[in-house]
């Protein structure tokens, strides 16, 4: 017996030296270290007591409360979240409700044209679809003399659909059918078997399309910059503006935040989306 | 398709009326559903696509919009200088130029990151499932996390006073910091930087399922490492490649934020130019022609793209 699994490990060792191949573990760490490396120096500039941003000098939370008191950024703060709330909300709402479409019906003619119409603006280059709607909405206040907010958390809307829209049909099309059949059986209505069964199911989806479409709208700068008109300054662009003026050291702090706060929101992603964990069976 | 309509012929006519309505009612919720996500895209994102085609074929308004009159003059001022006094076209190569730089850094781009993406996915996919998870998570992070701040600290790298520069000249590498900023070098890195996970990400699926006992059967017939590499597992992966090029080319060629931090004044692109023809050029139709023709950059690669796997399938 000891001596049948000694000679399956040996084997499992030696498939797993063939599998190697020479100097690509170098390239997976360099590449990780160039990945990683300017973020950790941004986080590091950001502690840093010297004005001057060149020199270390010592270790302080300065800029941390200069950025926190800043009117320009709490501002744009609270601009990007009402954009980004409402944009989450509305786009997975609707990305929801297409994906119980386009995985609960069998296919039929008009389905492949939606889901591709609901995948176009991944295709697009983001500043081909600035320009298009910078030009449309143009006409639109032209012709009703609207104007407002509205404009930019619709054109956000627009594109935080298909980020929603992933993760959510990837989760129904994973989850068992047989489920939902068996509460039908039992004479639940289809509202019911909804609320009760399909609803509980998909929440981890829904939830990670609504992170995904939050963290994708809250990140934008090619369309706010395009379509924001004056006064509807994000997050996003109120930084470059300070980038583009020269680097302060305000800046290092509130995009160090701003980076701290993506990655909790993907490292949540991460844990919703593992498959082994949120399978159907785990959660009742 | 025909298939299909016959046999929901048949199945119509044998259905018992009343299922006919409820099979009605759920086309009716079907329509409901698919609505509010379909429409908003088609009026928001696709629709005014064909505004823009019309407005590049206009005369600009002096405070941005437009004129209503037919021109010709966005496409003609691509290639031409209009001297104001003689009323004479001269060739000019200027914004040539901009898309050559545009579509020959997208290019290097994408090479470039297969060469370091390609390694870096297989290398993931032989690990062990834990840390397997730990190397995608790492991979998966710069993927999700703002563009424009990790743009921005690239530029904190390669700056005159910046990381790169101090390190080179402390160590007694370089007299004096060299002039990183501002270059097509620069933007080439940036982008290299910003879209190396999109490269990653799709060859590791690709490779996902790959069954390792090929490696195997591959040494046991003698072939080597690299034969092993460019006979059995690039092959493998090649949907994954193709997927990757992609995803890695086409947002390289529509780059703004990139050469806007990187690039500057020095180094255009694609990107650049549309943006200034919205703000400080006042030029709309000259924008949307610009725009219209990335489109159709991206178009063609999308087609040639999906021309490719169709055929590799068929085959």
């Amino acid at each position: 017996m000891s001596d049948l699994s000694n000679t399956a490990h040996n084997k499992v060792r030696q498939a797993k030296d063939l599998k190697y191949q020479p100097g690509f573990s170098y390239i997976t760490w360099l590449a990780l270290f160039i990945l990683y490396a300017p973020i950790l120096i941004l986080v590091l500039y950001s502690f840093n007591a010297n004005r001057s941003v060149v020199v270390w000098t010592s270790f302080s939370t300065d800029w941390y409360v200069k950025a926190w008191h800043n009117e320009g950024i709490q501002s744009a703060a609270l601009i990007s979240l009402e954009v980004a709330v409402i944009a989450m909300v509305l786009s997975t709402t609707f990305a929801t409700m297409a994906a119980l479409v386009t995985t609960r019906t069998p296919p039929y003619k008009g389905m492949n044209i939606s889901i591709a119409i609901i995948n176009q603006p991944l295709m697009i280059p983001e500043i081909v679809t600035a320009v298009a709607t910078l030009i449309f909405f143009a006409v639109i206040k032209k012709a009703t003399g609207a104007n407002g907010i509205g404009f930019l958390i619709t054109a956000h809307t627009v594109f935080c659909i298909p980020f929603a829209y992933m993760p959510i049909r990837a989760r129904l099309e994973d989850m068992d059918l047989s489920l939902e059949q068996a509460a039908a059986d039992l004479y639940a209505s289809p509202l019911m078997v909804f609320k009760r069964v399909t609803l509980p199911l998909m929440m981890p989806g829904v939830l990670s399309g609504a992170m995904l479409a939050f963290i994708v709208s809250v990140d934008d700068v090619v369309i706010s910059l395009f379509v924001g008109g004056p006064g509807e300054t994000t997050l996003p662009l109120y930084i470059l503006g300070q980038i583009r003026r020269g680097v302060t050291p305000e800046v290092n702090a509130v995009s160090t935040v701003f980076l701290g706060i993506s990655v909790i929101l993907v490292t949540l992603i991460f844990l919703f989306g593992r498959p082994k964990s949120t399978r159907p069976e785990k959660s009742q | 398709m025909s298939n299909q309509s016959t046999f929901a012929d048949i199945e119509k006519s044998q259905l018992s009326a009343s299922l006919v309505t409820a099979n009605k009612r759920a086309q009716k919720t079907r329509a409901l559903l698919l609505a509010p996500a379909v429409l908003t895209i088609f009026l928001i994102g696709i629709l005014p696509l064909s505004i823009v085609l019309v407005y590049s074929f206009l005369e600009p308004g002096s405070y941005g919009g437009v004129k209503w009159n037919l021109s010709f003059d966005a496409y003609i001022q691509l290639l031409f200088e209009e001297d104001i006094f003689e009323e004479t076209l001269t060739f000019n190569t200027a914004y040539l130029q901009i898309f050559w730089r545009s579509l020959s850094l997208a290019i290097v781009a994408t090479i470039t990151c297969l060469f370091i993406g390609f390694p870096m996915a297989y290398f993931i996919s032989i690990q062990s499932a834990h840390r397997k998870n730990t190397l995608l998570f790492l991979v998966t992070i710069p993927f999700w996390t703002n563009l424009l701040i990790r743009t921005y600290c690239m530029l904190l790298i390669l700056r005159d006073q910046g990381a790169l520069n101090l390190a080179l000249v402390n160590l007694g590498i370089l007299d004096k910091p060299l002039p990183l900023l501002y270059t097509d070098f620069a933007v080439g890195l940036g982008l290299v930087y910003a879209f190396l996970p999109f490269m990653v990400l799709p060859i590791y699926t690709s490779l996902e399922k790959f069954d390792f006992r090929m490696v195997e059967a591959g040494s046991d017939l003698y072939a080597s490492r690299f034969k092993v590499l460019t006979r059995i597992i690039i092959p493998i992966a090649k949907p994954g490649i193709a997927a990757g090029c992609i995803l890695v080319f086409i947002p390289s060629l529509g780059a703004y934020i990139t050469p806007e931090l990187l690039g500057g004044g020095k180094s255009l692109m694609i990107g650049n130019l549309i943006n200034l023809q919205f703000g400080q050029g006042r030029n709309w139709p000259f924008g949307s022609a610009i725009a219209l023709i990335l489109m159709v950059m991206v178009m063609i690669s999308l087609f040639v793209y999906l021309n490719r796997t169709t055929r590799n399938e068929e085959s």
